[in-house]
Formats: structure tokens, C-alpha cells, sequence
């Protein structure tokens, strides 16, 4: 390293330095840099380096400044226990540092765990195409809406949308339409679920696209996905099925109801709650192969003949087809992928639709015990759920959701007074001292 | 020069390590277990259950077939692959940052003051006036920073339909105008591999929305016409994107702010070494001039008044949202540690030694380079050779090759990048591998790779018939 103040991250010795200078044939380190004068910046930032430990000590610091809560959150985030051995085997330094896998010689290690990914989406979905990720499930249902845009023939530029849609989800929607000139409009939900007969009534000529959700974002089972899978055919309108590999592995399988595309969030496996980071899925049929977006990983044959996994369909992509690419995206989340993948074989089948399972009785058990002793009405939608449902209070949802707070919970207010709450496997140990919290604030 | 990758080859049935679903499949009777009702649930489960040793084993061996950048040079240009510090993964995974994103402002008020503390970075380091962090990657960053010119226009009531891009550029850049609506002129190099002045006056007019510029070129080349281009274009009514992914050659010595640029997104991998994990997660935050604040995403973190900590708050004209939630969380708390590790020498001497290492290995090169002065990046031709075939090769010599065939105005390019992080011992041993195979036999080119877990793929078989899950393997 040279002297004090240059990168840790350079080996160069001083000697070496003017070793390489010399070689160059150039005096110093500037004289390499063609930059004029009139747009050279030489002043300074203003950023002291710290050593390690002292970055350690301030983010920790910093971090601690948030609140100390049991978060009752969901909404399209979620948080499961995340066994060590995900965490252990994702952080081997050939995973976590290396590139997308542009050369497959050197790469079938990740190429395979990518393929393994895409086939447990396969196996979840239905559909024989899932990709290697996209960004969060807002960028894949607006990917999803884009090929929606390419693949159907009909005129039309209505992407159709439940009412009951995060609003954020929707705004990203609404941005990725904007460049296809499509425009986005809500359907209406008769108590929690798509009012099946509005539906039809709008779905028309005019309709690209047809997006439902499975559970919806205020956690109920969508009870006729097959009859919207039905009229969106009918409307010849591709049918966008929004879910999450952990409800995937019991609810009804999304190819069996009619769903063109899958898109959702795979990040409630294998990533612990990340501030909202999260795991695009997209999932299709046959018929779109070469207009799905982002990165594919198919199999082929070394010169050996012996089997070996490659990038594949690259021509989809923008590197090869530039303005025509059927997305920019290029780095997605491979790395969650991996997590996400490791994270479904540790469970394996039993273990995913146990936790499954637990995130139904959970929540029906909470939300009875919250109606029961509270004088809220839970689940506000007499229907299923999973992981989450919504509380009806007569005060305002914001002044309750602020009182739980100071006693220690975080809660969701979706409405003036509407609460949101979400149980999993880490917060259900905490659900008698909840209910108790909202006997005291209500 | 010899490397032997680790492989797990099978002969009994061709394939190296088998895939999870051949050691165990595994299926449940949902509705068995199910507390719904059977109309409401899929019939069975099956997929893999190994045993926690088998995962182990599994992914391990995975792994050691898997080069990457702890693995040995990987000059993969414009692509930037430096090494990521290990420390920045335990600023990451600190359990009091682990927290739902819909939290109260009140009771999240760490995680925004890192936020914000990184906003301002950003700032400063591009010479930008206002950032986000909400794009999840490069490309979304670029999508994101062209929504907000987009917006910008529609404001003032201008209609402008074109986007200028020259020839050189990532593919990125063609793919989000086109995403964000705009028709794409594509802006022929000059002699020079710069932007040719006259060919951007041709090109933009009242129709011109933006001119998208990447600063060192894709080459490795300063537009020393920045400022010269930056006046046509905004004499032209149209704003200057800046595609941050060659921003690591600038640190310390050029802010896109000073030259001009109107918008840029940040590659937080390619510039302050968060770790690529095989293909994301990235983030590509954006930074803008004051005048096209008010159209960045929501929410933005600022301070709140009287000292009372952070607050997110809505720009004015806000195009809304580009991720679901804030963007890649874990990804940015790296950036922040990186950035404050090397504080302001640090990021300047990153820069110096980047381009030093590229001109070293340049000079000790047997191939041409055919345009200079370059800086962290150059495109070596491997003349009547194959570029793809010479790396090929240089995977048996133990180092991942460079960026092959692109960007297309050099013939057969070797687009290489040895970032600042490798010595002169392993610049030479970089170059030595460069130069053998480069001077290799026909049929060594052809035979190579050879001492990689897998030989020679054929990828055209493979996308001709484009087998994606085991389950499509299991229905051959």
C-alpha cells in the first residue's frame, strides 16, 4: 500500500508504483489522466476515511437509533426465520463475488444453482419458464404488464388491477406503462376478494392485461381465480398472477387457474427483513420464451459431451438487441435467488408447507383473539388468510397504530380505520402480549 | 501458467455435480395437510428435501466450480469487478438495520439517518444536487434517470420524442429509452473513438429529449468535448444523462456535475465495490441538478426541522416509485461503509491506481490498443484472431478473461478493466496469460478451455433448444 491516505483495497508498494510509472513512461499517477482543466474538480468532498472498526462503531451506532419493536408488518414484505446454513453457504466469496456468468466454463457452479431456482419456481407455478429474478415484484409485474404490451395483438392499453393493491406497487406499475402508453385502472373488491362480476363487465377489447393476487395484499385467498383466468381469456387478455413462494406451496397452482404470468416476491424465503429489499419473481408460459425479460439459465453440452448449464436466449437481451431488448435489465437479485433457493431446500416440500400452513392458522387464530377480546372487528374480510389480515377499529386506525407503538408493536393503519396485521414464525411467540397491547390501547 | 478449476465429474451419466432434484425428490399431499379447504389448495408439493450435510456438500461444490473475484484476476471491462471488502457485510447484516420498511418514521429514525448520510455522499461525489436511492440496479437507475428528464419536459410542455445515444454505449442505454418511450438516434462514433461534435450538432434538435454519455467512453477515452457537447445539447432545450458505470476512473479528479450533466445514476458495484453476487443485487442510485429535483422518486430522506432527526419526504412532482419499497437496502449500507472507509484520498487514490493498472497492462501487452489516451479501461483487438477464442484460452492459465467483441468499433475487442485492486505481480501474470494465448496455436484456441469444470460449451445448441428446469430435462 502506498503511503497514508490511498485505497486499502490496492496492493501497490510505493517501489512497485514508480516500478509501473516508469514502464509507462509517464512521471506520475496524473500525468495518465486526459481530464481538461476547465472540468477538473480539485476540491474535496469532505469524507474523513475511518478505519473498519470505527465504521463498525457508527453504523452501529446509527442503527441503534431505530426503535426496538415487534413488527406485526407484512404488506408485501416479509420476514421468515432464515436458517445459519443459508446464510453460511451464500456467503462463500465464489458466490458472493463473483459476475454474471459470462464465461459458463468457469461459472457452473452458480449456473446450476440458478437453474435449480428456476425449476422450483416451475414446480410452484406451473408455468415451464421462470427466470433467474427481476428486481421486487413491483418491477416484475410491471415487466409483466410491458410483455403483455408486446405479446397480445389486440389494440387495447388497459392493464386491469385490484382495488386493494399497494399503492407503492402500483406507482411502479404505472411508471413502467408509462413508456408503453398503457394506462393502469382498478377493479373493484366485493369483501376482499375481485368482484368477479365487475370484472367481466369491464374486461374488454380494450383489456392487455389482467393482474389479480393470491393472497391479496391484505392477506386473503382469492377465492375464483379461475373464473378471472376465464374472462381474461375470454378478453384475450393475458392473466398476471401475483404471489410468493411460501403461499405458492399450498394455494391453488397458479397454471391450474389459467395464469400466464406469475410475478411476486420470493424474498420471503431466504432473506431476513431487509428494509423492503426484495426478490422479483417471473414466471410464464411456453408461448412468451423469447419475450421474457431479464436472464435465463438453460442446459447444454460441453465439448465432452458432458451436461453443462449456460446463459441462454441472449438475444432477448439488451447487450445483443440493444432498443428492440425485451427489458434493459441486466443485473437482477441472483444472489437472493441463491439465498432464496437454498433457503426451499433446507425446508424441502414438508418444511414449506408446514410453514405454509402455520401462516393460515396463525393469523386466523390472531385475528379471532383480537376480535374476541378487543371490541376491533378482525379479519375484517370473512374470508382465508394468509399471514395477514385487517382490523377495523372505531377510532382513528393512525392514533391506534401510534398507541401500539408505545407499547412496543408495529402494526399497519391502511385506512382511516383500517389496522393491518401480519403473524410468522418470528413474531407468533410474541401474539398474547400483542393482543393484550391492543385490549390496553383500544 | 496452469490453473485447474475444481469439477465433480460423474462419468456413469455426464454430468458434473448432480442437480439437487436427482439426489431426492420429495411429495406432499397438500390438501392432507392443509387447514383449508380443498377447492383453495393445489393437490401435491414435490421437490427436493436433502439433509442439511447434502446442502452443504451441494453448494460448497457449487461454489468451487464458480470463479470469482476472490478466486483471481477478473478484468471483465466496463463490468469493473473489484474486490468487496469483508467488513462491509457485517455493517450490512447488523440486526437493529433489520427492519420492515413500513415502519414510522419515528421509529426507524437509523435507518434513515443512513440514508440521508448517503444521499449526501453521492452528492458530493457526483457534484449532483439531489439523489435517490431507490433504483435497485444500473439499468433501473438509468430507466429511473430518464423517467425524471421525461418528466421534466412534460412539465414545461415540451414534447421531445428522441433520445441520443452514441454507437459505444452500454446496451443498457438504448433499452431504457426505449422502455421510457423515447424513439433512440444512434450517434456514430468519430476517427477519434469520441463523440464527433459535428455528427451531435446534426443529431439533436427540438426533437432531442437527452444525449446519454458515458464518461471515460466505453474505450476508456475522456470526451475532452464535454463541455462543448454539454452547450449543444441544452442549447437544444434537451438535458445530459450520465451513465455512471465508468465513474471509478473519475473519482477525485471529475464530477459529472462540473461538466454539465443534468442527471446521472450511480453503479454502486462498479464504483464503490459492493459485491455482484453472481448477476445482483445492484443499485443504481440517481442524482440531479436542482432544477429536476422535484421529479425524483418518493420518498426522498432530508432533515427534519429543529434537529428532530430524519423525515422521507415526497418531491413536488414525483414520478412516483421505482421499486416497491426503498431499493436494495443491504446493497446501499455497503456503499455508505466503503465510501466512508476510504474517505476522500482513499476514493481519489482508488481512481489513480485503476488507471495506472490499465495503462501497465496495456503496455505490456503483445495485442494493439487502438485508441488512447485511455484510462481504467482499454480495448486491446486481437486482430485475425478470435477475441472469444483467446479467452477461452486464458481460462486455462488461471484468470478470467476481459470483455470480448464489444464495443464493436474495434475489431474483435478485448475490452479490459484490471480495476485498481491487482498488483504488478498479477498484472504480469494477467498479461502473460493474454499473451500466450493470444500467440497459441489454432487448435489450442479451438481445444480451450480445458482445465475448467466444464469444456467448451455450445451455446447455439443450447439456445436452440432451451431446456430451463429439471422438469424439462425429467420430459425429454
Amino acid at each position: 500500500m502506498s503511503g497514508t491516505g490511498g485505497t486499502p483495497y490496492a496492493p501497490h508498494t510505493d517501489g512497485e508504483t514508480a516500478a509501473m510509472l516508469s514502464a509507462i513512461g509517464v512521471d506520475d499517477e496524473e500525468a495518465l489522466f486526459d481530464i481538461p482543466d476547465a472540468v477538473a474538480f480539485d476540491g474535496e468532498f469532505g469524507i474523513e476515511p475511518r478505519s473498519e472498526r470505527e465504521i463498525r462503531a457508527e453504523c452501529s451506532r446509527i442503527f441503534a437509533r431505530n426503535d426496538d419493536l415487534t413488527e406485526f408488518l407484512g404488506r408485501g414484505h416479509y420476514g421468515h426465520y432464515v436458517p445459519s446454513v443459508v446464510d453460511h453457504l451464500a456467503d462463500r466469496a465464489e458466490f458472493l463475488t463473483s459476475y454474471t456468468q459470462y464465461q459458463p466454463e468457469v461459472s457452473q457452479g452458480f449456473l446450476q444453482a440458478l437453474f435449480e431456482y428456476q425449476s422450483m419456481l416451475v414446480e410452484l407455478t406451473g408455468l415451464p419458464v421462470a427466470n433467474c429474478s427481476m428486481y421486487d415484484a413491483a418491477t416484475a409485474l410491471g415487466e409483466a404488464a410491458t410483455l403483455a404490451d408486446r405479446v397480445r395483438s389486440t389494440s387495447g392499453d388497459v392493464v386491469l388491477v385490484p382495488d386493494h393493491l399497494r399503492e407503492a406497487k402500483r406507482a411502479v406499475l404505472s411508471n413502467y406503462c408509462a413508456g408503453a402508453d398503457l394506462t393502469v385502472e382498478s377493479y373493484p373488491m366485493v369483501d376482499g376478494n375481485a368482484d368477479v362480476d365487475a370484472l367481466a363487465d369491464r374486461a374488454g377489447d380494450d383489456v392487455v392485461m389482467v393482474y389479480a393476487e393470491n393472497p391479496t395484499v391484505r392477506g386473503c385467498i382469492e377465492e375464483r381465480l379461475a373464473a378471472i383466468g376465464d374472462l381474461a381469456a375470454d378478453a384475450d387478455a393475458l392473466f398476471a398472477l401475483g404471489s410468493d413462494p411460501v403461499s405458492l406451496s399450498v394455494l391453488e397452482e397458479p397454471a391450474s387457474v389459467g395464469a400466464d404470468v406469475v410475478v411476486g416476491e420470493a424474498g420471503a424465503l431466504g432473506l431476513p427483513t431487509a428494509y423492503g429489499m426484495g426478490l422479483g419473481i417471473f414466471a410464464c408460459s411456453d408461448e412468451f420464451l423469447r419475450q421474457v425479460p431479464g436472464r435465463l439459465v438453460g442446459v447444454g453440452e460441453d465439448a465432452a459431451g458432458d451436461r453443462a448449464f449456460t446463459l441462454t436466449l441472449q438475444t432477448r437481451e439488451q447487450h445483443i438487441r440493444k432498443e428492440r431488448a425485451t427489458s434493459n435489465i441486466c443485473t437482477n437479485q441472483a444472489w437472493v435467488a441463491l439465498r432464496a433457493a437454498i433457503h426451499a431446500a433446507t425446508l424441502g416440500p414438508d418444511g414449506l408447507v408446514d410453514l405454509a400452513n402455520d401462516c393460515v392458522r396463525e393469523a386466523a387464530a390472531l385475528a379471532d383473539r383480537i376480535d374476541e377480546s378487543s371490541g376491533a372487528t378482525a379479519p375484517v374480510h370473512d374470508r382465508h388468510h394468509v399471514r395477514e389480515f385487517a382490523v377495523r377499529v372505531d377510532q382513528p386506525a393512525a392514533a391506534i397504530a401510534e398507541d401500539l407503538e408505545a407499547e412496543g408493536f408495529a402494526v399497519h393503519a391502511i385506512d382511516e380505520h383500517l389496522l393491518q396485521v401480519c403473524v410468522t414464525d418470528l413474531n407468533a411467540g410474541r401474539t398474547d402480549d400483542l393482543v393484550a397491547a391492543f385490549e390496553e390501547v383500544i | 501458467m496452469i490453473h485447474d478449476q475444481a469439477d465433480y465429474a460423474r462419468e456413469d451419466d455426464d454430468v458434473h455435480e448432480p442437480l439437487l432434484s436427482e439426489k431426492d425428490e420429495t411429495t406432499v399431499d397438500v390438501r392432507e395437510a392443509s387447514p383449508l379447504p380443498d377447492d383453495l389448495t393445489r393437490e401435491e408439493l414435490t421437490l427436493p428435501a436433502p439433509s442439511e450435510p447434502e446442502i452443504a456438500r451441494h453448494y460448497t461444490r457449487l461454489s468451487q466450480m464458480t470463479w470469482a473475484i476472490d478466486s483471481g484476476p477478473y478484468p471483465l471491462g466496463s463490468c469493473t469487478m473489484k474486490y468487496n471488502p469483508k467488513f462491509t457485510e457485517d455493517v450490512a447484516a447488523d440486526p437493529n438495520a433489520a427492519i420492515h420498511p413500513d415502519r414510522s418514521a419515528r421509529s426507524a429514525q437509523g435507518n434513515l439517518e443512513l440514508q440521508y448520510r448517503l444521499q449526501e455522499f453521492l452528492g458530493e461525489i457526483g457534484g449532483m444536487d439531489a439523489v435517490t436511492l431507490q433504483p435497485p440496479a444500473g439499468a433501473a437507475g438509468e430507466f429511473t434517470g430518464i423517467a425524471v428528464a421525461k418528466a421534466y419536459h412534460e412539465h414545461h410542455g415540451n414534447d421531445r420524442s428522441e433520445v441520443v445515444i452514441p454507437a459505444s454505449a452500454h446496451g443498457t442505454n438504448f433499452a431504457t429509452a426505449a422502455m421510457a418511450g423515447y424513439d433512440v438516434v444512434e450517434l456514430p462514433s468519430g476517427d477519434d473513438g469520441r463523440v464527433d461534435v459535428e455528427a451531435l450538432e446534426a443529431a439533436v434538435g427540438d426533437d432531442t429529449a437527452a444525449l446519454m454519455l458515458t464518461n471515460p467512453n466505453t474505450v476508456g477515452l475522456f470526451e475532452r468535448d464535454i463541455t462543448e457537447i454539454a452547450e449543444i445539447v441544452h442549447d437544444a432545450g434537451g438535458l445530459l444523462y450520465y451513465d455512471g458505470a465508468n465513474l471509478n476512473a473519475l473519482l477525485g479528479r471529475g464530477r459529472p456535475g462540473d461538466m454539465g450533466f443534468d442527471v446521472m445514476h450511480y453503479n454502486v458495484h462498479k464504483t464503490f465495490a459492493t459485491p455482484h453476487g453472481g448477476g445482483g443485487p445492484g443499485a443504481g442510485p440517481v442524482g440531479v441538478v436542482d432544477e429536476l429535483a422535484e421529479f425524483l422518486p418518493a420518498p426522498r430522506v432530508r432533515e427534519a426541522e429543529e434537529g428532530s432527526g430524519y423525515e422521507p419526504f415526497e418531491p413536488d412532482n414525483t414520478i412516483g416509485k421505482v421499486h416497491g419499497f426503498g431499493g436494495n437496502w443491504l446493497v446501499l449500507v455497503k456503499t455508505y461503509a466503503y465510501i466512508a472507509r476510504l474517505g476522500d484520498e482513499g476514493l481519489a487514490d482508488a481512481a489513480a491506481k485503476a488507471v495506472l493498472n490499465a495503462n501497465y497492462l496495456a503496455e505490456r501487452l503483445d495485442l494493439d490498443v487502438p485508441y488512447g489516451p485511455f484510462h481504467h479501461e482499454f480495448a486491446a483487438t486481437a486482430g485475425d484472431r478470435d477475441a472469444a477464442d483467446v479467452a477461452k484460452r486464458m481460462l486455462d492459465f488461471g484468470v478470467h478473461p476481459p470483455t470480448t467483441k464489444w464495443p464493436e468499433m474495434v475489431p474483435e475487442a478485448m475490452l479490459t478493466e484490471p480495476t485498481e485492486i491487482e498488483g504488478q505481480s498479477s498484472l504480469d501474470d494477467l498479461s502473460e496469460a493474454f499473451n500466450l494465448a493470444y500467440a497459441d496455436s489454432d487448435e489450442a484456441l479451438d481445444a480451450a478451455p480445458n482445465r475448467t469444470a466444464a469444456s467448451r460449451i455450445d451455446q447455439v445448441a443450447a439456445a436452440r433448444d432451451p431446456q430451463l428446469s429439471w422438469q424439462a430435462l425429467d420430459g425429454e
